[in-house]
């Protein structure tokens, strides 16, 4: 039996690319979270938190108010890029980012707080800029929770499923990635492509919940 | 020259008593002791110089800058203040080399004086032979010599020490002080160091100020502080141990001397001017300016007391008897090995010994 691997390969670049996304997004996040006091921290935080505790039917239906093609962010990226933006993969790339975000923030805020601030008044007093102080001194030292949560992250846009479907669809060769796949070969009755996608990923998540476990628990200092 | 006045209050909490801090100081070059107990602001003093806490209200002036003025509302960031601070446990960050901790903080200067500055810093500290090493990789002493380097990299015009040698044990503290009269001859900036031990203050300091609970109480060479304590708290920071309420009996301008009644004892002391016969005194001596002697029942002499002993304590340079009456005298080792067994003393005080307060 032949068996189609684009939406292996699909989902990988869709959660390579969330992950790049969600780590730049989370970061600067968690940067504000873990750094400044203003008002409405605490909402702030709690809204970022909301996508890993909503339905992902209910994110999906968000992204697609907020990216559809009757609304001021959809017609944008008409304009630019000549196509719209639901239902292609880069569709699914933003739904599995606003999918997997959110626990980016919450571990890497409590990375950066865990990092001891004498460092960083030391690096203040030494003449740094915020900027410097923040990409010399907190990120390297908190970088191995950080790369964990990323390894994290990027286990959490594999698994979406809910968001994708909503806003990008089930086109094969198109916007069909693996989580979509399966639900697809169970439904049309194509057990073999079921269980072969799904002991893959399977396996994938797992070794991937081992790297960043390991990581986290090396993390002593330097 | 760093001249400070400095005022912040932190109202007191479900949880915890508000505390006040109101210094005002000056500090030329050399070394400027901040002296305490923990919790009298010591700390905070300098993280309100280095910019780290922002004072309710005041004026810091180093040299010609403004670093902080309350009244026109100057608060330069700390990367702007031009100030070395080694702090507790130095620091150092973990992920860098010795190096790269040193070029981290020369980054300030010129880009083509950086190496050349940064080599000349690791050979006056003698780091060279371990510049390659990260923080966790070198000995204590070598990280301490690291972290006061890398806070003079920067040419600061003032240098704060949060108590570096906290933790540290009697080798390396003495290390730690050898680098310091080095840093002292050899730079040539105010330095200004906490500590709530006296040894260091007596080691480092060429003035001291004593804090206490958010106020400088007393201010002088450590000598002469020790010599005259302001009051009776003072006194108790310093570690005198005897302190006796008396009355003045009677003094003697002539003979300089004088007589003071101590509970049911007299005692001679040297002429206190200024005083008046029938003053309400306190009257202090250090437990090492006293002398015992087991009571062997001949009849005290000048200034002797019979007393009784409570407790011994062993010392590194000599024994601490602890007597009634609060009485505490450091007698040597041998001495006190004769003696041993003797519950009943005679505490002999020196006339010079008593300072009244």
């Amino acid at each position: 039996m032949q068996i189609d691997w684009f939406p292996l390969w699909l989902s990988l670049r869709v959660a390579a690319l969330s992950t790049v996304f969600s780590l730049a997004l989370g970061l600067w996040l968690a940067y504000f979270l873990a750094n400044r006091n203003f008002l409405g921290k605490e909402l702030l935080d709690a809204f970022a938190t909301l996508p890993l505790v909503l339905p992902p039917t209910v994110l999906g239906y968000y992204l697609l108010v907020v990216l559809g093609r009757e609304s001021a962010l959809g017609r944008v990226y008409e304009a630019i890029f000549g196509h719209p933006l639901v239902f292609t993969w880069q569709a699914a790339v933003v739904a599995a980012t606003i999918h997997a975000f959110p626990l980016l923030v919450k571990t890497a805020r409590a990375a950066l707080e865990s990092v001891d601030r004498v460092y960083e008044k030391a690096a203040r007093n030494l003449g740094a800029s915020d900027w410097r102080v923040f990409w010399r001194v907190t990120l390297p030292l908190a970088r191995r929770s950080i790369f964990a949560a990323a390894v994290l992250a990027f286990a959490r846009s594999l698994g979406d499923f809910g968001a994708t479907l909503m806003v990008a669809g089930n086109i094969p060769h198109q916007t069909q990635t693996a989580a979509v796949a399966i639900y697809d070969a169970v439904e049309s009755g194509n057990t073999m492509l079921a269980r072969v996608l799904v002991l893959i990923i399977s396996a994938g998540a797992m070794l991937i919940v081992y790297v960043a476990n390991r990581l986290e628990h090396r993390q002593v200092s330097g | 020259m760093i001249q400070a006045r400095i005022a912040r209050r932190f109202p007191a909490g479900p949880d915890s008593a508000g505390f006040a801090l109101e210094v005002e100081f000056q500090a030329a070059v050399g070394v400027t002791v901040l002296f305490g107990p923990s919790g009298a602001g010591k700390t905070l003093t300098l993280d309100s110089i280095a910019g780290f806490v922002k004072p309710d209200a005041g004026r810091i002036l180093l040299d010609d800058d403004i670093l902080f003025d309350g009244a026109s509302g100057v608060n330069l960031p700390p990367r702007r203040r031009n100030c070395g601070y080694v702090f507790q446990n130095y620091a150092l960050f973990p992920h860098m080399t010795l190096r790269a901790n040193l070029m981290f903080a020369a980054d300030r200067l010129p880009r083509l004086e950086r190496h050349r500055r940064v080599n000349e810093v690791l050979e006056r500290f003698q780091l060279k032979d371990v510049a390659g090493r990260r923080p966790h990789e070198v000995s204590g002493g070598e990280q301490q010599r690291c972290s006061i380097a890398r806070a003079l990299i920067g040419k600061p015009k003032l240098l704060l020490l949060d108590e570096p040698a906290r933790g540290l044990d009697a080798p390396l503290r003495e290390n730690l002080y050898q680098v310091l009269r080095q840093v002292r001859s050899e730079f040539n900036l105010p330095i200004l160091l906490v500590t709530h031990d006296l040894d260091e203050c007596f080691a480092l300091a060429d003035e001291m100020l004593v804090l206490r609970e958010g106020r400088i109480v007393q201010s002088g060479p450590p000598r002469k502080v020790l010599d005259q304590p302001a009051n009776v708290d003072v006194a108790r920071l310093l570690g005198i141990t005897n302190l006796f309420r008396a009355e003045i009996a009677a003094l003697d301008p002539g003979r300089k001397t004088s007589r003071l009644r101590v509970r049911d004892f007299e005692l001679a002391g040297p002429y206190y001017p200024g005083r008046l016969k029938g003053d309400q005194v306190w009257v202090c001596a250090r437990a090492e300016e006293l002398r015992a002697a087991p009571h062997n029942g001949s009849r005290p002499g000048p200034n002797q007391v019979p007393a009784r002993l409570l407790r011994a304590s062993e010392r590194a340079q000599a024994v601490r008897l602890e007597f009634a009456d609060e009485i505490s005298v450091d007698i040597p080792r041998e001495l006190y090995d004769r003696g041993k067994d003797n519950k009943d003393w005679l505490v002999e005080f020196p006339p010079q010994a008593l300072k009244v307060l």
